[in-house]
């Protein structure tokens, strides 16, 4: 939690402000009693109403200045919590962005959403409560402590066992809360996650009848997440009654020694009354105090689960910026553009998992169409995944332009590289927007151009807004095949050095597949072209077709050599075009 | 006009809240006890302070007594056991007080939350399909702990203040009903500046919560696509975007939280108000012998003490107001329009013949945007039917129909002769086994996954399954087999891998009829090849519907449709087809085109 406080240095005016507001408010309250004495010593004493009167007055100003303060108070205070909270979300949501794939992979979407909207939530009310009454509890607690010393040591030593005691109940109730409210916010995460999972997966739900099943998982859920609740809260709960009986405790203890030190002829009557005043003062704050502390047990045990996203490195090293390494890849950029080079790569998921790739050997010169194919999972994503540098080698190295992708700014190496990903993702916006992803400054004939080429051009045109039809979020309004065509578009419109379609035409029927292909075939400019498929027609005229099986290599050359040397190839090719070539699988 | 809507709206979602109250009567009435018995008890000791104070004075002046010191000294010690006792009693009822509290809270909080989320497996797919699922889970997620928060110290603080305004009128009335009565007439200035700030406030809470939504909307995009937006280097900009949204909901932040805010102070100075009133009245009343100087120091403290709780319910207004705020949000979704219910004579389908009827059936998502227009089509129990086309015809729409997802706008389908309206939903869909392009797997092990059609299923009889699908291979290479979990949306198996285990799922389950929608899609040929001989099993007997691009695979089906623009423009068998020379014999030589 301590950690995420730099987010408050912007609003140091405000965390200090609010807080010395709240104080000066709290002295006028302190005050009030002693005019009150004063008015009952002096005015009533001598009858003199018109000292009544003006100490009346004098208490209605008062009032007035310590609203004035309250309410400066409140502004600073939230003020500063919001900022603090909109600055925490902005850094946070920065943060995740840097993460890479893998990271994401294992952190799951859900728990990245709960924290960066309810963790940040309670934190904020957390800041704000804190800025606003923290300081004053204390301040009062033990401005009661030091008053009560003025009037008798020997009894305030009453307040000097009592309210360490105190603290132990508070601090100790919260050290015991704070991980159990950050289990609570676990249990939380597991509720989102399977309304998420709902909502995605509907149709296949609704499809098995098991609707029921779900809401019996979903009340599982719940239900784990109501006990964790419970216990959090029956721990919490413990924190007014203890307090109130350690405070009364000390009222009966500081009477009965009051009247043995009265009986000694130590103490007034009045000096008594004072110290039991002074007793009930904190017994008043303290209450104040225990329900706030509540709320902040639950903003630090957020606070953490934050900072844990915090703690996460930020994606990728980008390693070798020098200045030196920069020219290097330029130079080398001159002799070698556009070519892309594996030399003995493997590449692992996980510690200890399986390869998903091993020793990986080839180079693609510029303008080269290069074809991977293979078998479910036989690391087909993979391979291309390591271009754009989406996950780093375990061995070897990619090279690009001659320079290995893990010397390039991850955005310098990014702009030169159009990926187009399996499952078609577009955004809340319009097809312009969209496309323009690509490219914020291309032209309307770029973005058009770019349209033909990707086949998209028909359907945008029969749009009644063109390129100002709006996309829904996730593009829930477009068929599948319109998504992948227009993410094609998006890759088209960044005119890239190297363009990857990973196995972006699923959806595409095999008329406008190889429209697509033809049109690809015949951009301006020399793209290296990476094409991932599983149909062996959409690869026939690759320069070179990289046969995957199992995450090695089992053959590399055009179609003609792998139909003649490659077994696996062989196999894919027929099963494909059995009736052409008489020959079944 | 404006206000009195927002009025109306928050008075009708407290009613709501309160419906789900109802339920936890019992619970509501031992707190409510416990809640009186706290506070009746908290005042009652300030009395026996009192007491003992006096005593205290014998002590110091025990010339004015006649009695012994001794007797004196057992009287103090009398009323110490007695406060002891006051104070142990009080505490018990603050702790089943609190208990209660959660008890009710929470368990309210899990009921809303399990009607929401029941709401959205009843909700037609017409309303989800059209609602941004970050919102909907904001709501189920976000928007109940809000509320939940809200309740909470609202219920503790609530009661506890309300039963202290009582309890002290009480004993202020039996001192002096005059200054009482200055009280009484000042202190509800407090509770109309709350009520006033309550009101104006409610709509800034309102549209901070929606904002909320809004930001939570784009983050479930954003992060939820973080592979593209790294790809395109986009996260400056949707950062940008980000910020924007986050900069309005900064704004309309700071706006609820600081007016509503301002409450607190307000009625703390009408508080203070009340506090020189009453100085003012008793100094006067002291001065004309109506009440003494003791009575007024007395009447000082509990004048302090029954204006405490209006501050501390106008803080809890603040709270309560944006829980219900976002109750309302959440009483939204629950009370959606659900799907219309099957009917109580609604047909169970039992052993599924197959045949499958479409007559003159119209259908579009938009009202302007005809898509679907007079489909017939007869499908004998046991047929293989294909559909075909471009992109965007039309084809997922007719399964959409055909599993009842959407409901026909004219004409009608039935299976076995019973009109689909007539059916059960349940026993409709399950009679047909779906295979989809978009593949869906839940978080957990991949057995859970597989046994979704049948949970009983035996270790045998999945393995078998996942066999016939070619699973079982790349399964068993998984670190724990079947047992291995996997993470949100299949985690990191491939495109093909999640494919294979929805069809292992439909294997496994082996309904009567089948549809399969581009099923294959991510699978390679050659494992293909293999599955569609399965499926080729699987299909005898079983009318299907079959879906693909792929147009080898579906050269054996009995009738394929070709369609176009939503209707049918060709129908009849590969050899048939071919021989028209039509549109499908163009789309079936595309495939061997040379590009």
């Amino acid at each position: 939690m301590g950690k995420l406080l730099v987010y408050l240095k912007d609003y140091k005016k405000e965390s200090v402000l609010g807080p010395l507001f709240k104080l000066l408010e709290a002295s006028f309250e302190l005050i009030v009693p002693l005019v009150v004495a004063s008015m009952i010593d002096v005015g009533m004493t001598n009858g003199d109403k018109g000292y009544i009167i003006k100490m009346c007055l004098v208490m209605t100003a008062f009032g007035l200045i310590g609203l004035i303060c309250s309410v400066t108070a409140q502004y600073f205070a939230a003020r500063a919590a919001v900022g603090f909270a909109t600055r925490l979300r902005h850094e946070l949501f920065a943060h995740v962005q840097k993460l890479s794939f893998s990271q994401m992979d294992s952190e799951g979407t859900s728990t990245l959403i709960t924290r960066m909207t309810s963790d940040i939530n309670q934190v904020q009310s957390g800041v704000n409560l804190v800025l606003r009454l923290f300081l004053r509890s204390p301040f009062i607690v033990f401005g009661a402590m030091i008053m009560a010393f003025t009037v008798d040591v020997k009894a305030a030593l009453i307040f000097v066992v009592v309210i360490p005691v105190l603290s132990i109940i508070v601090f100790g109730i919260m050290l015991v809360s704070i991980p159990l409210f950050k289990k609570v916010q676990a249990r939380l995460d597991g509720v989102l996650g399977i309304t998420r999972e709902n909502l995605t997966g509907v149709r296949v739900i609704r499809a098995f009848g098991e609707e029921e099943g779900e809401i019996r998982k979903f009340d599982g859920e719940t239900d784990a997440l109501k006990h964790m609740q419970m216990l959090a809260g029956r721990i919490s709960a413990l924190m007014n009654p203890l307090t109130y009986i350690v405070i009364n405790g000390g009222l009966i203890a500081l009477i009965y020694v009051g009247a043995v030190r009265v009986e000694a002829g130590i103490l007034s009557q009045g000096q008594v009354v004072a110290l039991v005043n002074y007793m009930s003062q904190i017994l008043v704050e303290l209450v104040k105090l225990a329900n706030l502390i509540i709320t902040v047990t639950k903003a630090v045990a957020c606070g953490n689960r934050i900072e844990g996203i915090f703690e996460i490195p930020a994606g990728l090293k980008e390693t070798g910026l020098t200045d030196t390494s920069k020219n290097q890849s330029v130079d080398g950029a001159k002799q070698e553009k556009g070519t892309v080079e594996f030399d003995h790569v493997s590449l692992r998921y996980h510690e200890g998992g399986e390869e998903a790739l091993t020793d990986i050997h080839f180079k693609a010169q510029r303008g080269d169409t290069i074809g991977v194919i293979g078998g479910t999972g036989s690391g087909k994503s993979s391979l291309v995944n390591l271009i754009p540098r989406f996950y780093d080698v375990e061995k070897g190295s990619v090279k690009i332009d001659g320079v290995d992708v893990r010397e390039y700014p991850l955005t310098g190496l990014r702009d030169k590289i159009g990926v187009v990903m399996q499952k078609a993702v577009l955004f809340e916006g319009t097809i312009r927007e969209n496309l323009l992803w690509g490219n914020e400054n291309a032209s309307e004939d770029e973005l058009w151009e770019a349209l033909r080429t990707a086949q998209a051009e028909e359907f945008v045109l029969q749009k009644e807004k063109k390129l100002d039809e709006k996309v829904e979020q996730e593009g829930r309004n477009l068929s599948g095949g319109q998504k992948q065509r227009l993410s094609i578009a998006r890759a088209l419109v960044k005119k890239p050095e190297i363009l990857i379609l990973d196995d972006s035409a699923s959806a595409l029927d095999y008329a406008t597949d190889a429209a697509l292909r033809k049109s690809i075939k015949e951009m301006p400019g020399e793209t290296t072209v990476f094409i991932v498929s599983q149909r062996a027609s959409s690869l026939l005229h690759a320069d070179t077709i990289i046969v995957l099986d199992d995450g090695n290599v089992a053959g590399m050359g055009t179609h003609e050599e792998l139909l003649q040397s490659c077994q696996v190839y062989q196999e894919i090719y027929y099963s494909q075009f059995e009736k052409k070539e008489g020959v079944g699988a | 006009m404006k206000g009195d809507k927002k009025n109306t709206k928050q008075k009708e979602t407290l009613i709501k809240v309160l419906k789900y109250i109802k339920p936890h009567g019992f619970l509501m009435t031992l707190t409510i006890l416990m809640a009186v018995v706290s506070v009746v008890l908290t005042l009652y000791l300030p009395i026996l302070t009192g007491d003992a104070v006096d005593r205290i004075a014998y002590i110091f002046d025990p010339s004015e007594l006649s009695v012994d010191l001794g007797v004196i000294w057992v009287g103090l010690f009398g009323i110490l056991k007695k406060m002891a006792v006051v104070v142990a009693l009080t505490v018990m009822a603050q702790w089943i007080m609190n208990i209660c509290n959660n008890q009710i809270v929470y368990n309210i909080i899990q009921d809303i939350r399990k009607k929401a989320f029941r709401r959205i497996e009843e909700l037609p797919l017409k309303y989800l399909d059209a609602h941004a699922h970050g919102d909907i889970v904001s709501r189920v997620v976000a928007d109940v702990d809000q509320f939940a928060d809200g309740l909470l110290i609202g219920f503790t603080q609530l009661f506890t203040g309300v039963v202290t305004i009582l309890g002290t009128l009480g004993f202020m009335l039996s001192v002096n009903v005059g200054i009482t009565a200055v009280v009484v007439i000042i202190t509800p200035v407090s509770l109309f500046v709350a009520s006033f700030i309550a009101k104006k406030t409610f709509s800034m809470f309102q549209l901070q919560s929606e904002t909320r939504g809004e930001q939570t909307a784009l983050i479930n995009e954003m992060i939820g696509n973080q592979k593209v937006v790294q790809s395109f280097n986009r996260e400056g900009k949707t950062l940008e975007k980000f910020d924007e949204i986050n900069g309005r909901l900064e704004k309309c932040s700071l706006r609820a939280i600081f007016f509503s805010s301002l409450t607190n102070p307000c009625t703390r100075f009408v508080n203070s108000v009340v506090y020189t009133g009453v100085g003012l009245t008793g100094a006067f009343a002291v001065l004309s012998r109506g009440l003494s100087v003791g009575q007024l120091t007395c009447f000082l403290s509990y004048a302090n003490q029954y204006t405490k709780p209006f501050n501390e319910i106008s803080g809890v207004i603040t709270e309560l107001q944006n829980a219900l705020a976002c109750a309302a949000r959440i009483f939204e979704l629950i009370e959606e329009e659900a799907q219309v219910p099957d009917g109580a004579d609604a047909v169970t389908l039992k052993d599924v013949k197959g045949e499958v009827g479409i007559k003159d059936v119209s259908f579009s998502y938009v009202p302007d945007k005809k898509l679907i227009e007079n489909l017939n089509l007869n499908v004998n129990p046991g047929q293989r039917i294909a559909i075909v086309g471009p992109t965007g015809c039309g084809k997922t729409t007719i399964i959409n129909l055909l599993m009842r997802f959407y409901d026909v706008d004219k004409g009608s389908i039935s299976v076995d002769g019973n009109e689909i309206k007539n059916i059960t939903r349940q026993s409709l869909r399950t009679s047909y086994g779906m295979v989809l392009q978009d593949t869906w797997l839940k978080r957990g092990t991949i057995w859970d996954n597989i046994v979704v059609g049948k949970p009983d299923a035996t270790k045998e009889e999945v393995t078998a399954a996942a066999k016939a699908s070619h699973a079982h291979s790349f399964i068993k290479r998984l670190p724990n087999g079947y047992d291995t979990v996997i993470g949100e949306d299949g985690g990191s198996l491939s495109g093909g891998q999640k494919q294979l285990l929805c069809i292992t799922r439909v294997m496994l389950s082996l309904p009567p009829m089948l549809i399969l929608d581009e099923a294959t899609s991510s699978i390679d040929t050659r494992t293909e090849i293999k599955i569609q001989k399965a499926f080729a099993t699987m299909m005898e007997g079983r009318t299907s519907f079959i879906v693909a691009h792929r147009l080898s695979t579906i050269q054996n089906a009995d009738v394929i449709l070709v369609m176009k623009d939503g209707h049918i423009i060709e129908q009849g068998n590969h050899q048939e087809l071919l021989a028209k020379k039509g549109f499908y014999a163009e789309l079936y030589n595309s495939q061997f085109a040379i590009a």
